[in-house]
């Protein structure tokens, strides 16, 4: 897997101050369990992506570590509330110096 | 002497037949499936999560489809009962499985900024198995939830 990937983000741009907002975060990578095996028989090394992380404004509100029983492209969907317009940072961490990067403004009234 | 000479065969016959029965069991013991992990395993994994305190059954629910055709992408919703206040949150959701290689599939650390305990994602399911789900509120407490699949095609363990 490359050092980094392609990743999305589905949110709302903006909420009610106070409101409960869905988010759906995806990452493309093959996870690669590290239980598959070659046809040679050779074992296929783990290749996954570690930790997730949200931040909200510098603040961290969300995390999530991975095993290698995640699904290839992890999709995780959660829920936050809207404190205060700004910025959503997004952060995929896992081996090989893998890491990914995407930010999602919100407006909060 | 006769006699002794016709009983002979028969009793290797069946020494035979008792060696390959034995080898059979022995096989079935060794079998691929002992490479993944069992009750046992899961359970350990259930003991670290908790460090030993008492994990009661209620507050989690996990839905996961009853029948899979596919065990590389399920889809799995977990959600805990809890207001998500300051005072009384869900600080974390851990997933085991029991038929996986590796029980954990994954951990999620949550505050009361989180709104709701609720989380969507999608997993691995090695075999037909029941997954648990445990919840580790804010006050020390453990609850946990509970489905069961039926895999028809595994995950994990296919060649490339």
């Amino acid at each position: 897997m490359s050092k980094t990937s392609r990743t999305s983000i589905t949110m709302p741009a903006s909420a009610k101050k106070g409101a409960i907002i869905e988010i759906r975060a995806i990452a493309q990578h093959d996870m690669e369990s590290g239980f598959r095996y070659t046809e040679s028989g050779k074992a296929i090394a783990r290749d996954i992506i570690r930790m997730f992380t949200c931040t909200y404004n510098d603040i961290e509100v969300f995390k999530m570590d991975f095993y290698p029983g995640m699904g290839a492209n992890p999709l995780v969907i959660f829920t936050t509330v809207a404190t205060e317009t700004g910025t959503l940072e997004f952060k995929w961490s896992g081996d090989d110096g893998y890491e990914a990067i995407n930010q999602a403004h919100i407006t909060v009234s | 002497m006769d006699l002794d000479f016709s009983f002979q065969p028969h009793r290797r016959r069946w020494l035979g037949r008792f060696q390959k029965l034995s080898l059979l069991a022995i096989g079935a013991w060794f079998s691929p499936l002992t490479a993944f992990a069992k009750k046992e395993d899961a359970t350990k994994a259930i003991q670290d999560i908790s460090g030993g305190k008492p994990v009661q059954e209620g507050k989690v629910s996990l839905v996961i489809p009853p029948l899979v055709e596919n065990g590389n992408l399920v889809v799995l919703k977990v959600s805990v009962e809890s207001p998500m206040t300051a005072t009384n949150y869900v600080k974390a959701i851990h997933v085991i499985a029991e038929g996986n290689p590796l029980p954990n599939i994954f951990t999620a650390y949550l505050t009361p900024r989180s709104g709701t305990a609720s989380i969507t994602t999608r997993v691995r399911l090695a075999d037909s198995q029941t997954v648990w789900a445990i919840a580790q509120m804010n006050d020390g407490s453990f609850w946990s939830g509970h489905a069961e699949t039926l895999v028809t095609l595994s995950a994990c363990t296919e060649l490339v």
